[in-house]
């Protein structure tokens, strides 16, 4: 039986489909079976960020009415062979769906795959009900902005409401030159506010917008920061014990010399 | 079936019957008695015209069905007409007003914790959260969201917090947001009462200047 893991924020725009979407790719990378589910219906985005948008052919409210069956739904990823994707509907919305139904699809994903991972949609409605119904574990993405800590502290309590014990927090997008200079909340602040276990941070990186547009995770690429923090939190997943990764700039040459010299 | 004690007092007044039912036996016993001084022992007094009764019950406390069962023994006598029955106060609810209850846990965005009474909470109320009391707020711990103390209009409820970084602070009716310099204070715990319907902070060493009771040093 495999674990259904929900990545889920509050608020919009932190990047919950692009740490689904790489956390799924480095499992896969690391050798286990995955499955990613997007559970953003209207709105679907998983499938553009994986760059299987053109593989479509049913979605999730197929299964759930009947229309196909659950293996015919899912789209295979072009890399791995232990990667597969269950896209959302597009056409319809959040309500054309009940938990019950994504509690019954998760579970039978479960029997197939060692990861499941849930990517919710915005909000505290009908779409997060629906994807944190058959999660066993959650992972919560925030940014170190106010508005967007207040709202992963909501969505923790609703969580926790619904016996989803110990969610795991991302801190996403954190630019080590803004919290240096203080005007970015720093890790401490956060978890002070929160209070849950850290999984990861993740560097704000251009490279994780270059990689969305061409459909391809940024874990690929093992020259972005951001890849690495992907990979941590993979591993950290899977239980390993990874220490976090330094978030300052990678010093130059000569002032590194001056600092073996003592004089730096 | 024959009951020699005497649980259940019958005294006439000027205008009915008064019922004094003892405090001490068994709830049970004195259901019996009741019910046998109706149906044998006494059925000469209790014929005839309406008669107005009074229950006395000295010191014992009873449950609503208890005082049911009670009652429908008496209305087996068609001419009994109850006009009071006298039960001390729920001792219950006596203690919720004094005495201070211990919550812990954590208060988070969107969430609400109400209680009546004084209520010392060990944990944070983060940004968004909110407390809200009849008596006192004490929280052991950091207050960075809102926090009610006196609900039902009692000015004289303080709110105190380990971390005191409030989004804004209501005692009865009294709203205030923190002003600027609430936070540039020491990180000394801190408590906010009222005074002349205007919010004011102060350390809690200070509490007792407000609270002359909770000094328990008086005098030398």
């Amino acid at each position: 039986m495999g674990e259904a893991i929900v990545v889920t924020s509050g608020k919009g725009g932190v990047g919950k489909t692009t740490t689904s979407a790489n956390i799924g790719t480095a499992l896969a990378l690391l050798g286990k079976k995955v499955c990613l589910v997007d559970t953003d219906i209207g709105l679907r985005n998983l499938d553009v960020v994986m760059g299987l948008e053109n593989r479509i052919i049913y979605d999730l409210c197929d299964v759930a009415e009947g229309r196909c069956r659950l293996n015919q739904a899912l789209v295979k990823d072009k890399r791995f062979d232990e990667l597969y994707m269950l896209p959302a509907a597009q056409t319809k919305d959040k309500n054309a769906i009940s938990p019950e139904q994504v509690r019954d699809i998760i579970l039978e994903l479960k029997k197939e795959y060692e990861y499941v991972i849930i990517d919710c949609p915005a909000g505290i409605e009908q779409g997060f009900k629906n994807a944190i119904a058959g999660a066993d574990k959650a992972i919560v993405v925030t940014t170190p902005e106010n508005a967007a800590v207040r709202d992963a502290d909501r969505v923790i309590g609703l969580l926790e409401g619904a016996s989803i014990q110990s969610p795991k927090l991302i801190l996403n997008r954190i630019r080590p030159n803004m919290v240096k200079s203080g005007d970015m909340l720093d890790l401490e602040d956060v978890l002070q506010v929160l209070n849950i276990d850290l999984i990861g941070i993740v560097p704000d990186d251009e490279y994780v917008i270059k990689a969305a547009n061409s459909g391809e995770p940024t874990v690929m690429n093992p020259d972005s920061k951001a890849a690495i923090a992907y990979r941590n939190i993979a591993r950290r997943i899977l239980g390993d014990t990874v220490p976090l990764m330094h978030l300052d700039q990678k010093k130059g040459m000569f002032t590194r010399f001056k600092k073996i010299f003592g004089i730096g | 079936m024959a009951v020699k004690s005497n649980h259940v007092t019958i005294k006439g007044i000027k205008d009915g019957l008064v019922f004094l039912l003892d405090d001490e036996c068994n709830f049970e016993k004195l259901l019996d008695e009741l019910r046998y001084k109706l149906e044998h022992s006494h059925q000469n007094i209790l014929t005839g015209p309406i008669i107005h009764v009074d229950l006395k019950l000295g010191t014992r406390h009873i449950s609503e069905e208890q005082k049911q069962e009670m009652l429908d023994i008496l209305k087996q006598k068609g001419n009994l007409l109850i006009r009071s029955v006298e039960i001390p106060e729920d001792p219950e609810a006596a203690v919720k007003d004094s005495g201070i209850t211990i919550m812990s846990g954590m208060v988070r965005s969107g969430q609400v914790l109400h209680h009546e009474g004084d209520l010392m909470f060990l944990g944070d109320v983060n940004p968004g959260g909110c407390i809200t009391c009849s008596g006192d707020i004490y929280i052991l711990g950091a207050l960075r969201g809102m926090a009610h103390a006196g609900v039902s209009g009692n000015v004289e409820a303080i709110i105190a917090a380990s971390h005191f970084a409030p989004t804004q602070l209501r005692i009865a009716e009294q709203i205030s947001r923190p002003p600027d310099e609430w936070e540039t204070r020491e990180t000394s715990m801190e408590f906010a009462y009222l005074q002349d319907n205007a919010m004011q902070i102060d350390k809690i060493t200070n509490i007792v200047r407000l609270r002359r009771d909770f000094n328990v040093f008086k005098g030398v």
